[in-house]
């Protein structure tokens, strides 16, 4: 005799985020600030649009769009990370986590070519509005940057230790969170400087 | 989430990518390229938010958090933008 199952109630969506929730509040408040620098960023464009536009132009785009992919990928690699610690493949997320800390320092890298670039031809804070801007706000991710690499070489040693895994996903998916809302701040940064005109 | 999905963002994001750096290339500028760049980065921010960070089983007022940011830090650069045409 066939047996008919019971309707499934739908699946209630989770109630918090992954991760701890006192870093979601964190994020909340990086995004705050760094929101306030890309609304000042523009706002001061709209009173210096020349002067913002004919310095955009000795910006290396390349550099900034080859960024953008580094960033992404590396976020992808971590996400990939916490899938597979979430299917009990510590090992294989711990290389994610490897390959995404590789894209990481990649961005620190040409980020650091774009600095020498423009230091060595004599630019500063005080070369123009647009430069303050431009090395203020940029330096600002950067450190985030750094913070973040910090954050998922502890994640790559504990998640190789075997420390995480399908009942205890805490505190990868609480480095994962940091590490991709810096890549969504630069998502928002690299068209409003390197692009818009 | 399942590594297919992950992967077909990734294809997203990169390809997004080079729209944006092309609208660059191509010295894209006025109301049409702002709002094309606009609307490229919030598709983007919005994949990130829900696929990496994993929001998009969440409950609606973490999602709604980040992408009202979203749309907010958006909706300021627009409007700046605007006040800057002559």
């Amino acid at each position: 005799m066939d047996t008919i199952a019971p309707p499934q109630p739908a699946p209630h969506p989770a109630s918090a985020p992954p991760g701890d929730l006192a870093i979601w509040f964190f994020i909340l408040a990086e995004l705050l600030a760094f929101g306030v620098f890309f609304a000042a960023y523009a706002f001061g464009r709209a009173h210096n649009v020349e002067l913002f536009n004919t310095m955009q132009e000795t910006l290396d785009r390349q550099a900034g769009a080859f960024n953008t992919v580094l960033l992404i990928t590396g976020s992808w690699c971590v996400a990939r990370a916490v899938e597979a610690v979430g299917r009990a493949r510590s090992q294989t997320g711990a290389r994610w986590l490897l390959a995404g800390i590789a894209c990481g320092g990649g961005f620190l890298v040409v980020k650091g070519f774009e600095y020498a670039a423009k230091f060595g031809a004599g630019i500063n804070l005080s070369t123009n509005t647009f430069y303050m801007f431009y090395l203020s706000l940029t330096f600002f991710h950067f450190m985030h940057v750094i913070l973040g690499l910090v954050i998922l070489t502890a994640l790559w040693w504990k998640t190789r230790q075997g420390d995480y895994g399908p009942d205890n996903m805490n505190g990868i998916e609480t480095g994962a969170a940091y590490w991709h809302m810096v890549d969504l701040v630069w998502i928002v940064l690299f068209p409003l400087v390197y692009v818009m005109r | 989430m399942n590594t297919r999905h992950l992967n077909i963002v990734l294809v997203v994001l990169l390809a997004a990518t080079v729209a944006t750096f092309e609208i660059g290339e191509r010295g894209g500028a006025g109301t049409a390229a702002m709002a094309a760049l606009l609307t490229i980065s919030f598709i983007k921010g919005r994949l990130v938010v829900l696929d990496f960070m994993g929001l998009r089983g969440v409950k609606f007022f973490w999602r709604g958090l980040l992408l009202g940011w979203l749309l907010l830090v958006s909706t300021l650069i627009a409007v700046a933008y605007w006040i800057s045409i002559p």
